[in-house]
């Protein structure tokens, strides 16, 4: 029987999803990315009430980490329950003591996980199966998938399969390459899914379920007489699986027509050489295969679907018995082994079958292992072409690697770049964009429509950079007659939209062309003057490769139907116009039709605009006219400035135009260790408008600078000689300082740094009395501005530095201090990064950084380029990231060492003390201290102390040479999100809040997991909405401040620069300067709140004024009778809460899809901020210093 | 005391209403106001602009964030039931009509002449009884004569009128320069009846921050002056309902406003005040009011202190200027100071 299948165009993360929550009662869950959409979309369907096989409605919950899933996973297993997650990576390694829990008891479970790199000498969010294959000593069984298709399907087989066996599965797929494309697959129906399920497996493992109605105890503590045997009991089940997946395999052909086997052989049965591969690497290689067998080759591709058990005999009987060469390649390294897992399997393998008498005689292939694919490096074709090749020679080299140019340890296959085996009748589509003109949005429109209206296949697949602000995406989209395979990047489109026309300066575009191809381009050059305003490189390719050219101004379209900056639907129109793919009205039609269901419920105006948009785009479309020759005169400029340092100009400038892939292993630091203060020669120009200084109204306030989120605009103040050599429009003016008399001041730009987001503007004072529109700062389009304000701003850089001892720790003298973090890849206007430039202009040059993986960790460290810097001394953050969940312990660690450092050193010292000097050593010993004078007198005793030992012949010498600088006080940071803070890593910040050591910690709360998307954390206020709590958030925020407070020897503030700056300088600097842990909670605003981010200080001062976010600080060392402890720097609520919820649509999407419940929790939210302040009010006078306190006892 | 009224074909139990406001927003509200005596529900204003404002908000603060980053389709949870548009007011409506026996009059601001006629529609469809379109075109374009502003309500109205099935009252603003020539109009092209007036949050300065703010202020019973004049004056020579909005706190206004001419009388800022429960006072006040003094009945009481039936109707003319300047020299003059407004 063969169920009508009905099609769908979708991703392997939405596919993976439907099938597990169909086939699931609980979910325990966790975001991590690429698995969290999985997650996300079974918390839809919960909320929305969809119901599983069983006519029930899955619920789940959300854990603290992936470990605290893993548990309540195993409860809910106990007690009787299916039930699933999905996860990778670091979240499935944090899974496997419980993993090894839930199949020693032979519990059925299936893990879905999209496989990720590990982190190691770095972190990367991309695919591989370091995570996977960390887990195959578990026990579980493992099933791979290496398409949206077979994801699906193996999904429903891995559930089916742990309900008749017992063994739990783990599922997994590429992340990424598979999770993340979108394909045109059968659905699976719930009659399929209950044909294969059966109902007496289900009836089974209720029956075994743990109840006090029938109880036995499971979690014994077994000893030297039993375990081993206790063990061993569980092996007959483990036989039985492969038969039973194999069963089910052929059962699932039955139902559907599709045909699977343990290990899928594809190729010619004759073959000689063959490659065994999991994932979806095989569907490339098989691509390559095919083509060429078809062109005389003998070879063939093992796909291993059944990882564990492995199937001695199904291997065998699926590699053909003329296999005389075979490459295993594994999408994962194992420093130090033999050879990776996969390759090691296949060896035993076929040693064992000899053993066994399985294979003949004859069969005696010679084995090598290859790696390949790590972090989702691509895996072309033409690689596997290599493979193959190499095979060929009769003696391969072992232990290699493709996809790398390995000049280091020789391990490289070289390949032909230029090999390309696609097909002509597929249509391939590459789409350069911006993440916020709506590109990727429209091109999974295209791909819907035409996968859904149409009988092609369709893929597509999407490349993000690393930037949050004014991301560049590329779309790779396929689409052709037959179900496509190719796992792997277009290389030779046939079309290419660019949708922003400066990426033609800062990327070789074209070079993605085929022969012939169309490209379409969106400028602000009419089709006349286009072709001039190409660079000549850009010329050079359309003229060798005869490229098409057509622009639309879809800018000028887009403004003109009310669309802003989003030319996606614009850009759609034209793809569809030009490339023929469907005839032109039906495409219109139904591009309207994808208009409608998007925005409908978004408004008529939504709708009618982009309508509008569609309808006025044809008329603006024109062919360029190819000239015969390119002759322009404009080059694209090199991706670095000349004058950077040679690291950046030869790794960063390669990584920066886009041809990372192009660089040697020679070319990297062989521990992760990477150059400070990149990000300032990489000028992204990303502002259309910039803020431009009145000198004349600018009350020098600094406000601006604090505020500033990418360190792009800088005050500064100096002496009047040094205007000598000032550019022509460089603006000063007289520093206002009681002290500083004759100074000069500027406000600086950086104008091709600057992201735009107003931020300056809004928080600047100063207006012009009689036009109080103008003020102080006003926005300006940046283009006219950029020549002469780039000048200005290299002048400024220039200026000397402001004497660090003359400065008190107040808002305005701190912002003429350098920020030491600089340009980074944060959001427009976020709200985190200005609490870390102010970190590092306050403690910078002694500041370490332990920071957890999150927003900040990607804006920290992601490459190609790094926004922490160094002053003119050389001195900045150490800053470094060592995973999400270890944080505190990490930072805790950094002190220790930092310590035993400065201990040696003080033991060193004195040692040497008669060779160094009894008045320098005394000196030294006493200016262990944080404040700037003490700072710059010790580090020149540290200098001379230096001079000194260089003459005094002693080991300890030397040893104190190498610590010395220990003896200047450093700075112990520990930073992250609420997602580590409030969650996964609570359990070590409550450690360290009890170690009494002197590290200081910055929560920067987000109230959600910013980085994966906006998942719900512990820090989620009230009546919000967030990814896992859609229905607003049913208790209130967990008080991570007031807890911390209740330790009772900690500093604790909880800070908000929006509202009030200056608590916030003094927060961070008291907490500095406190001798033990301290904690500042600072509040953070975020686009996962909804609203725009030039409106982020206003909503910090709501939430401080009504009450929401009360401004505290507490110091237990506060002693002076009648002090206060527990400082409140904020008033009792003034405004109501509403007045701060109604402007953010997480809260508003609750207020409209459900009103009376968006009332009910408005209003213990609002209970709840009156009460919180009361007990604060409370706190602080019981904490008052009294007498009792200060009178000696007893 | 039979104080039934009909106010834009409809009938109701009495002519006090609880006027457009937040209030309606909230069903326990609405079904507290229904206990205190209210024989309908006038909706808060839905807004086209803000409608307008909010979608593209949408548009360009989260939507521009999606698809960004490898890591986040999107910052905001994907619910497809999370409409924007007049989803939320339209439900609203349905909801008070399943939890009151009382009729809905829903209210309406629009932007463009096509956003009228399409809120309009979809408020009838959701059940709305009657429609009071709350127009207000505040005239900053030095070449807008005061005649484009009347055409375009009348155009308006017109156009809703075209659509629908249901009453529609015309809410104004007090500032015409010949309101009574604009009320006929208004009366000819169909309005079933005039709303007196739409009370505008005025702007306030502050000289401090340099700033425009623009805040809520209640409103104050001395408001009530300018609707009895305009009440007084329209229902002398006009056939279609009235009714007073804008500085009724008390049952006295009440009576104040129905002997002025009006049909209906529309109380906010008193039930924001005091809550719900005040609108039972306010009607019992009427009731009790009416029988010591010996009225049989509304008609009765109804425009009896008119432009044509009061006894000296120039009071209501350019004299009465004059003669409230007098009286108040008068006032400061013989008690040094003034009476404080009660």
């Amino acid at each position: 029987m063969k169920s009508s299948a009905l099609k769908a165009t979708l991703d392997a993360n939405e596919a993976v999803a439907a099938v597990a929550y169909a086939l699931t009662e609980t979910l325990a869950i966790y975001p991590i990315t690429p698995s969290s959409p999985m997650a996300e979309f079974c918390d839809e369907w919960s909320a929305k009430n969809l119901r599983n096989l069983w006519g029930s409605v899955p619920r789940m919950v959300e854990m603290q980490s992936e470990g605290g899933a893993a548990g309540a996973l195993h409860g809910m297993l106990q007690a009787g329950t299916m039930s699933t997650s999905f996860t990778a990576s670091q979240g499935l390694l944090l899974m496997i003591p419980n993993l090894y829990k839930i199949t020693g008891e032979l519990l059925p479970f299936v893990l879905h996980v999209t496989a990720r790199t590990l982190a190691t000498h770095a972190l990367s969010i991309f695919g591989d199966h370091s995570d996977v294959m960390a887990c195959r000593q578990i026990g579980m069984a493992m099933l791979a998938s290496a398409s949206v298709q077979e994801a699906q399907d193996m999904a429903a087989i891995a559930h089916a399969a742990t309900l008749r066996t017992r063994v739990p599965f783990m599922h997994f797929f590429d992340g990424f390459r598979t999770s993340h494309e979108v394909g045109k697959i059968d659905l699976i129906g719930h009659d399929i899914l209950r044909a294969l399920v059966k109902e007496e497996d289900v009836a089974a493992f209720r029956e075994r379920a743990l109840t006090p109605d029938a109880p036995i105890l499971r979690g014994s503590a077994q000893n030297p007489d039993t375990f081993f045997q206790a063990r061993e009991a569980c092996n007959p089940f483990y036989s039985l699986v492969p038969g039973a997946v194999e069963q089910l395999l052929e059962a699932f052909a039955q139902l559907t027509g599709r045909h699977y086997r343990l290990f899928d052989y594809e190729g010619d049965p004759q073959a000689e050489q063959v490659i065994i591969v999991i994932g979806s690497g095989a569907e490339t290689a098989t691509e390559c295969s095919a083509w060429l067998n078809a062109h005389g080759k003998k070879t063939g591709i093992l796909k291993v679907r059944l990882f564990r058990p492995w199937s001695l005999q199904h291997f065998i009987a699926a590699l053909p018995e003329t296999v005389r060469a075979i490459a295993v390649l594994d999408r994962t390294k194992e420093p130090g082994a033999l050879g990776e897992p996969l390759y090691q399997d296949v060896v035993t393998s076929l040693a064992e079958a000899r053993t066994l008498g399985l294979l003949p005689r004859s069969c005696n292939p010679v084995v090598v292992g290859g790696r390949f694919g790590l972090s989702s490096k691509e895996f072309t074709p033409a690689m596997a072409k290599a493979v193959f090749e190499e095979l060929e020679t009769g003696a391969p080299r072992n232990h290699f690697t493709i996809g790398i140019m390995d000049d280091v340890s020789g391990t490289s296959l070289d390949w032909n770049r230029n090999w390309d085996i696609e097909p002509n009748d597929v249509t391939r589509a590459v789409f350069f964009g911006l993440g916020s003109d709506g590109t990727v949005g429209a091109n999974k429109n295209t791909i819907k429509i035409i996968g859904e209206e149409t009988d092609n296949f369709a893929q597509g697949y999407f490349v993000y950079d690393s930037k949050k602000a004014g991301a560049v995406t590329i779309s790779h989209l396929r689409f052709g007659p037959r179900q496509i395979r190719s796992t792997y990047l277009v290389s030779h489109a046939n079309f290419i939209g660019v949708h922003q026309w400066e990426f033609f300066d800062r990327l070789d575009i074209l070079d993605v062309a085929a022969q012939g191809a169309v490209v379409l381009i969106n400028s602000v050059h009419g089709f006349k003057s286009l072709w001039n305003a190409l660079p000549v490189e850009a010329q050079q390719t359309i003229v060798e490769r005869q490229l098409r050219v057509f622009v639309i101004d879809g800018y000028k379209v887009a403004r003109e139907t009310g669309m802003g900056a989003r030319v996606n639907t614009i850009m759609q129109t034209c793809f569809f116009a030009i490339s023929g793919v469907l005839p032109r009205e039906e495409a219109i039609a139904h591009i309207k039709k994808a208009i409608e269901k998007t925005y409908a419920r978004k408004g008529p105006e939504v709708v009618e605009k982009n309508f509008a948009a569609v309808d006025a785009t044809l008329a603006a479309l024109h062919e360029v006219t190819v000239p015969i020759s390119a002759d322009g005169l404009r080059h694209r400029p090199p991706p670095i400035p000349e004058e950077a340092p040679e690291f950046v100009k030869r790794i960063t400038g390669v990584m920066l135009a886009g041809q990372g892939d192009l660089l040697p292993v020679s070319a990297f630091p062989v521990d992760g260790s990477w150059p400070m203060g990149t990000t300032q020669w990489e000028k992204r120009n990303i502002a259309q408008e910039i803020p431009i200084w009145d000198e004349k109204l600018c009350i020098q306030c600094n406000k601006c600078v604090l505020v500033c989120p990418h360190a792009a605009i800088r005050a500064r103040y100096y002496e009047t000689d040094v205007l000598a050599s000032a550019p022509a429009t460089f603006k000063s003016v007289a520093f206002r300082s009681p002290t500083l008399k004759g100074f000069k001041y500027t406000v600086q730009v950086a104008p091709e740094d600057c992201t735009g987001c107003t931020l300056c503007v809004q928080v600047c004072p100063a207006k012009d009395k009689s036009n109080p529109r103008h003020k102080a700062l006003d926005m300006a389009p940046q283009l006219p501005l950029r020549d002469a304000e780039r000048v200005n701003y290299r002048f400024f850089l220039d200026l000397p530095e402001p004497d660090r001892k003359l400065i008190k720790a107040e808002v305005k003298a701190t912002q003429f201090y350098q920020p030491l973090i600089e340009y980074s890849g944060a959001c427009a206007g976020c709200g985190e990064t200005p609490y870390l430039k102010l970190l590092t202009q306050l403690f910078g040059d002694r500041l370490f950084i332990a920071n957890a993986t999150g927003c900040s960790s990607i804006y920290g460290g992601n490459l190609p380029t790094t926004p922490y810097t160094t002053n003119r001394d050389g001195r900045g953050p150490a800053w470094s990231n060592s995973l999400f969940e270890d944080n505190a312990e990490y930072g805790l660690g950094l002190r220790v060492a930092v310590d035993k450092h400065h201990e040696s050193a003080v033991e060193l010292l004195q040692l040497l003390a008669p060779q160094v000097g009894e008045v320098l050593v005394t000196e030294l010993l006493g200016g262990y201290a944080g404040d700037e004078a003490t700072l710059e007198a010790q580090r020149a005793r540290v200098m001379m102390l230096r001079e000194k030992l260089r003459d005094v012949q002693d080991i300890s010498a030397r040893r104190l040479e190498l610590i010395a600088d220990y003896l200047v006080k450093k700075s112990v940071w520990i930073v992250g999100g609420d997602g580590w803070a409030y969650d996964i890593g609570f359990g070590g910040l409550d450690h360290v809040l009890w170690s009494g050591r002197d590290v200081n910690i910055l929560v920067m709360d987000t109230e959600v997991y910013s980085n994966t998307g906006g998942q719900s954390s512990k820090a989620t206020p009230m009546g919000a909405a967030a990814k896992f709590a859609v229905s607003g958030k049913a208790l209130p925020k967990k008080d991570l401040a007031l807890y911390a407070m209740m330790n009772g020897t900690a500093y604790v503030a909880r800070v908000a620069f929006g509202s009030k700056d200056g608590q916030t300088v003094q927060a961070l600097t008291e907490a500095e300067q406190f001798p033990g842990v301290s904690l500042v909670v600072a509040y953070s605003h975020c686009i996962a709140h909804g609203y725009g981010m030039q409106f982020g200080l206003e909503q910090q001062k709501l939430a401080v004024d009504s009450g929401y976010w009360p401004l505290f600080r507490f110091n237990p060392l506060r002693d002076k009778h009648g002090d206060e402890r527990l400082k409140l720097d904020s008033s009792a609520p003034k405004v109501a809460l509403e007045k701060y919820t109604a402007n953010e649509m997480r809260y508003r999407i609750v207020e409209r899809t459900q009103p009376e419940r968006a009332r009910a929790l408005q209003q213990g939210a609002q209970q709840q901020v009156r009460e919180h302040y009361k007990l604060y009010e409370r706190l602080r006078d019981v904490m008052k210093v009294s007498d009792v306190d200060t009178e000696e006892t007893i | 005391m039979e104080l039934t009224t009909e106010y834009l074909g409809l009938k109701l139990k009495n002519p006090l209403l609880p006027g457009a406001s937040p209030l309606s927003d909230d069903l326990d509200t609405v079904r507290r106001l229904e206990d205190a005596g209210a024989p309908a529900i006038i909706m808060r204003s839905l807004f086209e602009e803000q409608l307008i404002m909010e979608e593209q908000a949408t548009l360009e603060d989260v939507n521009l964030h999606e698809f960004s980053s490898p890591e986040a389709a999107s910052y905001l949870p994907n619910i497809a039931d999370f409409a924007l548009g007049s989803d939320e007011y339209l439900k609203q409506i349905a909801q008070i009509k399943q939890v009151t026996e009382i009729p809905v009059i829903a209210s309406l601001n629009g932007t463009t002449l096509g956003g009228w006629v399409h809120h309009a529609r979809l408020i009838q469809e959701a059940g709305a009884d009657a429609l009071e379109l709350n127009t207000y075109f505040l005239p900053t374009n030095l070449l807008r004569t005061s005649k484009d502003i009347e055409d375009q309500i009348i155009e308006v109205f017109r156009a809703v009128r075209n659509k629908v099935n249901i009453p529609v009252a015309v809410k104004l603003s007090p500032y015409f320069s010949a309101l009574p020539h604009f009320a006929l109009q208004l009366q000819r092209v169909g309005a079933d009846g005039l709303v007196l007036f739409n009370r505008f949050y005025q702007p306030d300065l502050d000289p401090e921050s340099l700033d425009i703010k623009i805040t809520l202020q209640l409103s104050d019973p001395y408001e009530l002056r300018l609707r009895l004049r305009w009440l007084a004056i329209l229902s002398a020579h006009l056939h279609l309902d009235l009714s007073a909005t804008g500085g009724v706190h008390t049952g006295l206004d009440a009576i104040k406003a129905i002997m002025a001419g009006a049909t209906t009388v529309q109380m906010v800022s008193a039930l924001l005040r005091h809550g719900p429960e005040h609108f039972h006072q306010v009607l019992e006040f009427l009731g009790h009011w009416m029988s010591e003094h010996e009225y049989e009945s509304l008609e009765q009481l109804r425009g009896s202190l008119n432009l044509t039936t009061g006894p000296d109707p120039s009071a209501f003319e350019r004299a009465n200027y004059m003669k409230m300047l007098l009286s108040w020299r008068k006032m400061t003059h013989g008690f040094g100071i003034p009476p404080q407004q009660s």
